[in-house]
């Protein structure tokens, strides 16, 4: 048998007008894949006033549900318009099935209410609002939790999941290592480049190395890790918890007995906690190297030089600035990408949604807050 | 499909030989399995004996190592991607849970294959996904849902009458009544028995629900050993000698056909 055998008749039908009533004669294969022209066709009949309209079957090969509902549909447009109507040629399959159709002919939307643009916007306003005001109190109330739980386990150690720990520490922390160092290295030498043509124009050179030392130190080398970890392992976290939401792994660690915020949050909190000092400090480093190439290359300014003058001209409390935020961003990014994949909903599409949504909010978070240590450290003259 | 009758009795569906394996654990070995047109097959098997595995080599989900594979005469992995599509016209699929698409609709979800594989007006695929959602009881109210909305049993007929789309011949049916109550389930049983009956369609269902079986199957197959023990009507397969049938339909839970 030919795969392409079911469309191998054409479906057409005959319509006549007698004056004692219209007969319809169906003939060929009326099955759902022939059906695009007879549809439009059936449409097109006009029913006159009354009278009577025979469908006559008994010129049809094969008959689906869909050609039955076309057949079907054009008679009862018939009898709203005041025909009567009779079915004529009918095997007993084709009449069970004609019945069937018409058994279940119930309209129904494809989609939900569609309710204007002025409305829709004003409900996703309002929703977001409503929306930003429940994460607030989630992510305070969630915080919360994580606070009190780290405080069990600093007077309890022996709960800790250590082993979790120590896995998040290696594939968000460890593994990170070459994406931030490559990355801090270009940063730290762009912004040497930048600055090299501008101190040139004013004979400056050797302010290269407090530009390129305090811009990687005190903001690029931490805030370039944030955002790295909060694409990168934030959103793993979203992902991972989310998954395991859908699949009502966390309901079934409740029931038995064990504390997801416990179990999955303080491991991947605390261990991004640990390893982003750690991945800041990397960063420092290998921006304040591509600064100090360039430097080299382009300014002859030798490294020996570049450290002495790094050395006298930037107090170190610009370290220590970048080094206190990192702990804190990694606190947020953690929280953040935890909170989202604990607010997952049943279905793949929430998982993407979430997911999303944690990377924008944890970089979001983690811009603001920075602003906010600046105005902070500048307000302590450090 | 009133006319699909011409040729009852030819097989459907032949597989010979097949051996499916993942990695070095072997599932299949040796595997020869016909379906006849217009009948209701059950697959049964204790776990692990592979019968998902089965339908998805048949529909050629996965490559099977050896052994071929006909549907319609036709071995679907050496089709092109165009009669292959003609080839997927005429078969649907109900996944386990359904696997509707969460991002569409039920009403959506039934207009999808009849988007993707034919050029009908979008009035017409309205009222065709109408129809189909009350054909398999669901109510009109259904139809602008979302997946997450629906219950178990709501989304399975839900991917019952994505299914049925394209009034397809043939229905693979992975575990219809599992997870569903037993008065839902044999409320689905009913359902599908109906649909086969008017639309004449050929039902390829795995299952372990014995009831199932009793009620819709006119032809049962049993899967152990890698290959197909035993395939015969009910009653046949009740005086079979093989220990694993004969404690599959004699053991506690098997009241129903002892009566």
């Amino acid at each position: 048998m030919n795969v392409h055998s079911i469309t191998a008749v054409p479906a057409y039908f005959e319509f006549d007008e007698a004056p004692d009533g219209v007969t319809l004669r169906a003939f060929g294969d009326w099955v759902i894949a022939n059906l695009k022209q007879i549809d439009a066709d059936l449409r097109a009949l006009a029913p006159k006033r009354g009278g009577r309209l025979t469908i006559d079957l008994s010129g049809i090969e094969i008959l689906d549900t869909a050609g039955a509902f076309v057949l079907h549909r054009t008679q009862k447009r018939f009898q709203e318009s005041g025909f009567s109507t009779s079915l004529e040629g009918a095997s007993s399959e084709q009449a069970t099935l004609m019945s069937e159709v018409a058994a279940n002919d119930e309209p129904c939307e494809r989609e939900p209410p569609y309710r204007g643009v002025l409305l829709l916007a004003l409900d996703r306003v309002g929703r977001t609002v409503e929306d930003a005001y429940i994460i607030a109190t989630h992510l305070a109330g969630l915080m919360g939790h994580i606070l009190v739980s780290l405080g069990q386990r600093i007077i309890s150690p022996k709960k800790l999941r250590l082993t979790s720990v120590v896995h998040h520490m290696e594939t968000a922390g460890l593994d990170a290592v070459p994406i931030v160092s490559l990355l801090a290295f270009l940063i730290g030498a762009v912004v040497a480049f930048i600055g090299a043509r501008t101190l040139q124009s004013v004979g400056a050179e050797v302010f290269i190395v407090e530009s390129v030392a305090i811009g990687v130190m005190r903001e690029l080398g931490v805030v370039l890790t944030a955002i790295l970890i909060a694409g990168r392992s934030g959103s793993a976290f979203t992902a991972e918890i989310g998954s395991m939401k859908a699949n009502e792994e966390i309901d079934a660690m409740r029931t038995l007995g064990l504390d997801p915020i416990e179990v999955l949050v303080i491991p991947r909190v605390l261990a991004l906690v640990l390893m982003m000092p750690f991945l800041t400090f990397i960063a420092d480093v290998m921006g304040i190297f591509g600064g100090l190439l360039v430097a080299w290359a382009f300014l002859d300014i030798s490294p020996g030089m570049f450290f002495t003058r790094m050395a006298e001209m930037v107090p170190i409390s610009n370290f220590w600035v970048g080094m206190i935020k990192a702990p804190v961003f990694a606190f947020v990014i953690g929280l953040i990408g935890c909170h989202e994949g604990l607010n997952v909903e049943g279905s793949a599409e929430s998982v993407g949604t979430h997911t999303t949504q944690s990377v924008v909010e944890a970089i979001f978070a983690v811009i603001v807050l920075d602003a906010a240590f600046a105005l902070f450290f500048m307000e302590i003259n450090w | 499909m009133l006319d699909r009758s011409q040729d009852a009795g030819s097989a459907v569906i032949s597989v010979r030989g097949l051996k499916t394996q993942f990695g070095s654990k072997v599932i299949h070995d040796g595997l020869d399995l016909d379906v006849y047109r217009g009948e209701v097959l059950g697959i049964v098997g204790g776990s692990g004996t592979g019968k998902s595995v089965l339908m998805r080599a048949i529909l050629g989900l996965i490559s099977p190592s050896k052994g071929r594979i006909s549907v319609f005469g036709e071995d679907a992995r050496s089709l092109s991607p165009a009669e292959r599509s003609q080839l997927e016209q005429r078969w649907g699929v109900l996944f386990q849970d359904g696997a509707l698409f969460s991002s569409l609709t039920v009403a959506q979800n039934v207009q999808a294959p009849m988007r993707e594989q034919l050029d009908l007006s979008q009035e017409l695929m309205d009222e065709l996904a109408a129809l189909k959602i009350a054909m398999v009881g669901l109510q009109p109210d259904a139809g602008p849902k979302y997946p997450h909305e629906l219950s178990g049993g709501m989304r399975k007929r839900a991917g019952l009458a994505r299914a049925l789309a394209l009034d397809p011949e043939i229905v693979f049916l992975d575990e219809p009544t599992a997870g569903l109550d037993p008065i839902g389930a044999a409320a689905f049983d009913e359902l599908i028995k109906r649909l086969q009956r008017t639309l004449g369609l050929t039902v390829f269902m795995v299952t372990h629900d014995l009831d199932s079986l009793y009620a819709i199957c006119d032809r049962i197959a049993v899967l152990a050993e890698g290959r197909v023990i035993a395939v015969g009507r009910l009653e046949e397969l009740l005086g079979h000698s093989h220990p694993w049938i004969r404690e599959y339909f004699h053991g506690p839970r098997a009241r129903v056909l002892n009566r």
